[in-house]
């Protein structure tokens, strides 16, 4: 066409359209982060302190802390026996790709031996699993020395935590930060710096 | 100027400015569609139908109900007890969600069974399966909404599917919860996606799968083109138009619909735990997961490919490519011919295993996990995937029966189908008709008619 710079145009259309390109996504900034969480929910994570005087040896307590179930387990002598002979059947029983403070990496997965806190969410999938202590029931086999058991999709824990082969739960369960206020009070939520 | 003439001027002036009579014409009266549809061919217009239904009755719940953590679960108990009519609104919602699913399964398969989606109906594909994801995930957002024990597990196990993904996996559940569990931010979100964002994205994507309808014209029982056979005019000679003949069709049928809908309603609303199940008529509790914890019936399938796989990724990419599959068919089928009538013995025992299968995932996701249960449902899986595996390979060496020129049968007759299943029903047809079972009722109702006639 005469009298038509159809370089120019081009160019100019390619131009605006870039610039426009990036108007967009930055006005798509505010309402994409308007959706993650707020300054409140942010705000919303508080430690939680627990009296674990009362607690028997077989008994659980479930607390919530950041909107999670964390349970707080007393462990009997045998249940921390059969820990040890369980090794071969778990995915990662020295904890090495789970989360858990450092004071908790250990066979028993907590700092007092008997005592196992822990984040109650499945790490598959975010289901709370069942706390099944008894020692091989008809459902989960002869060989169940008590543990969790998720009903979503039967991913199986021991009594530390640590997950089973061959479930879908890809790690351990998780163990938040925590410590002894003293000898009875525990303090979930925070790392002990203040710790005996 | 007479009544009639008025409203004739009316038309007329409306004409100019927005041909409204045109449109109508060129739809309803000069739309010429197949004239041997059968009843697989209703439930596009019962998915319109249903459609309405969550619209209208949604709105109204929208009223009533509170998308608040605190306030939710009361509000629907507010709105079953003190609304009135506020039960009768909620179940025809809660039960359109369900025959929604009924409904665009038949819909589905009825385009696999014909092979609606092969060329040129591709595109006609793809919007429907974007419409069937978004009505999944219209389904599920509205489930959290009561928040009940499994509105709430079930969400936390689905938004959790996305922290599978590697690297920004648990980010974005986190953007997607708005909070670090599901949380109030969550309810919050789902009931605006809820209410406006998906139902919006729906009615757009059903107006462009009508217009791409509508421009290559319905497929049929025969899978014939029959555009290519028309009269000197230029109309299909095996086509009738859309209206009168398949409107007062679909019509006749929505009465029926309508009929079972309003059975479910009133009779079985929660559908023994099917459509409204038990843990949720407790209020959500983060605590405690319910003891069996399933999705609702439609999504069983999916969920059971998802527990099959022991591996969390595994497990997700399982499941995604379930659907993904279904976008691909158009491209997997390779067979020219596409009515199932006139396809090879292989391409029908291959669809039933496929139907089995999908049937059978569907069942196995609403038990719990068991190892026998888990077996089947890997039994089951292979098979589902193995369908579209070997699809492309033998639907192209194929051998298929000869294609006719001109419409047949809407249901092929008992005497006319192949295969020695359908000799047994003969057979078996037959046997009671000369049994004497039969033979007694026959006898029976010809001596009450006999008694009629006599008094």
């Amino acid at each position: 066409m005469s009298g038509v710079d159809n370089e120019k145009r081009r160019f100019l259309t390619q131009a605006a359209s870039v610039v426009g390109a990036v108007g967009v996504s930055l006005v798509a900034v505010p309402f994409v982060s308007s959706m993650r969480p707020s300054a409140k929910a942010e705000a919303l994570g508080a430690p939680v302190e627990v009296d674990i005087e009362k607690l028997e040896a077989g008994q659980r307590l479930v607390v919530l802390w950041r909107g999670k179930p964390v349970w707080i387990l007393k462990r009997t002598q045998d249940a921390l026996a059969s820990l040890v002979e369980l090794d071969a059947e778990l995915l990662d029983p020295r904890s090495e790709q789970s989360i858990q403070p450092v004071n908790s990496q250990n066979e028993a997965r907590s700092i007092r031996p008997e005592i196992l806190v822990a984040i109650g969410v499945c790490t598959h999938l975010g289901c709370s699993p069942v706390f099944r202590p008894e020692v091989a029931p008809a459902d989960l086999g002869a060989d169940w020395k008590g543990g969790f058991f998720c009903p979503c999709h039967g991913s199986k824990f021991d009594l530390a935590g640590r997950v089973y082969k061959g479930v879908p739960a890809p790690m351990n369960l998780e163990i938040p930060p925590y410590y002894f206020a003293n000898d009875h009070r525990i303090v979930v939520g925070l790392e002990g710096e203040h710790a005996s | 100027m007479s009544q009639r003439d008025r409203g004739a001027s009316f038309l007329e002036w409306l004409d100019e400015r927005l041909p409204v009579a045109k449109f109508l014409e060129d739809q309803l009266l000069k739309y010429y569609a197949p004239k041997n549809f059968n009843f697989l061919y209703f439930f596009g217009s019962l998915a319109l139908l249903v459609l309405v239904n969550q619209i209208v009755t949604g709105i109204v719940l929208a009223m009533h109900y509170k998308p608040a953590a605190e306030l939710a679960f009361d509000s629907v108990e507010y709105i079953m007890r003190d609304v009135n009519w506020g039960w009768l609104l909620r179940y025809l919602h809660s039960t359109g969600a369900s025959l929604f699913f009924v409904v665009i399964y038949m819909h589905m398969f009825r385009a696999i069974f014909y092979g609606s989606f092969k060329k040129p109906r591709e595109l006609l594909w793809l919007f429907g399966m974007v419409i069937f994801v978004l009505l999944m995930a219209e389904a599920f957002m509205g489930y959290l909404l009561p928040w009940g024990q499994m509105s709430y597990w079930g969400a936390q196990v689905i938004i959790s599917l996305f922290g599978a993904i590697p690297v920004i996996g648990e980010d974005l559940a986190t953007w997607i919860r708005g909070d670090f569990v599901i949380a109030d931010a969550t309810l919050n979100r789902f009931f605006a996606l809820h209410v406006i964002a998906v139902p919006l994205a729906i009615m757009g994507l059903v107006v462009l799968h009508l217009a791409a309808l509508r421009t290559v014209g319905s497929n049929n029982p025969d899978g014939i083109e029959i555009k290519k056979n028309r009269d000197l005019v230029g109309i299909p000679k095996d086509g009738i138009p859309f209206h009168p003949y398949y409107t007062v069709k679909d019509l006749y049928v929505a009465g029926l619909f309508l009929t079972i809908f309003a059975w479910i309603v009133f009779y079985s609303p929660e559908m023994g735990g099917l459509f409204l199940e038990h843990p949720n008529f407790d209020p959500a509790d983060p605590m405690k997961t319910p003891e069996h914890i399933q999705p609702v019936w439609y999504f069983t399938r999916f969920y059971s490919i998802l527990r099959a796989i022991p591996s969390k990724l595994g497990g997700v990419v399982g499941m995604g490519t379930s659907i993904v599959v279904l976008f691909l068919l158009p491209w997997l089928d390779r067979c020219p011919v596409k009515s199932i009538r006139y396809r090879s013995p292989l391409f029908k025992i291959a669809l039933t295993a496929f139907i089995i299968s999908f049937l059978g995932l569907g069942v196995l996701g609403t038990k719990p996990v068991t190892e026998t249960y888990t077996l089947m449902a890997r039994g089951f899986s292979v098979i589902y995937f193995s369908f579209f595996l070997l699809l492309p390979i033998f639907s192209s060496v194929e051998i298929t029966k000869e294609v006719p020129l001109r419409l047949t049968e809407s249901i092929l007759p008992l005497a006319k189908r192949e295969g020695f299943q359908w000799r047994l029903i003969e057979e078996g047809i037959a046997a009671l008709q000369h049994s004497p079972v039969f033979e007694k009722i026959k006898g029976l109702l010809s001596k009450l008619r006999g008694n009629h006639q006599g008094r």
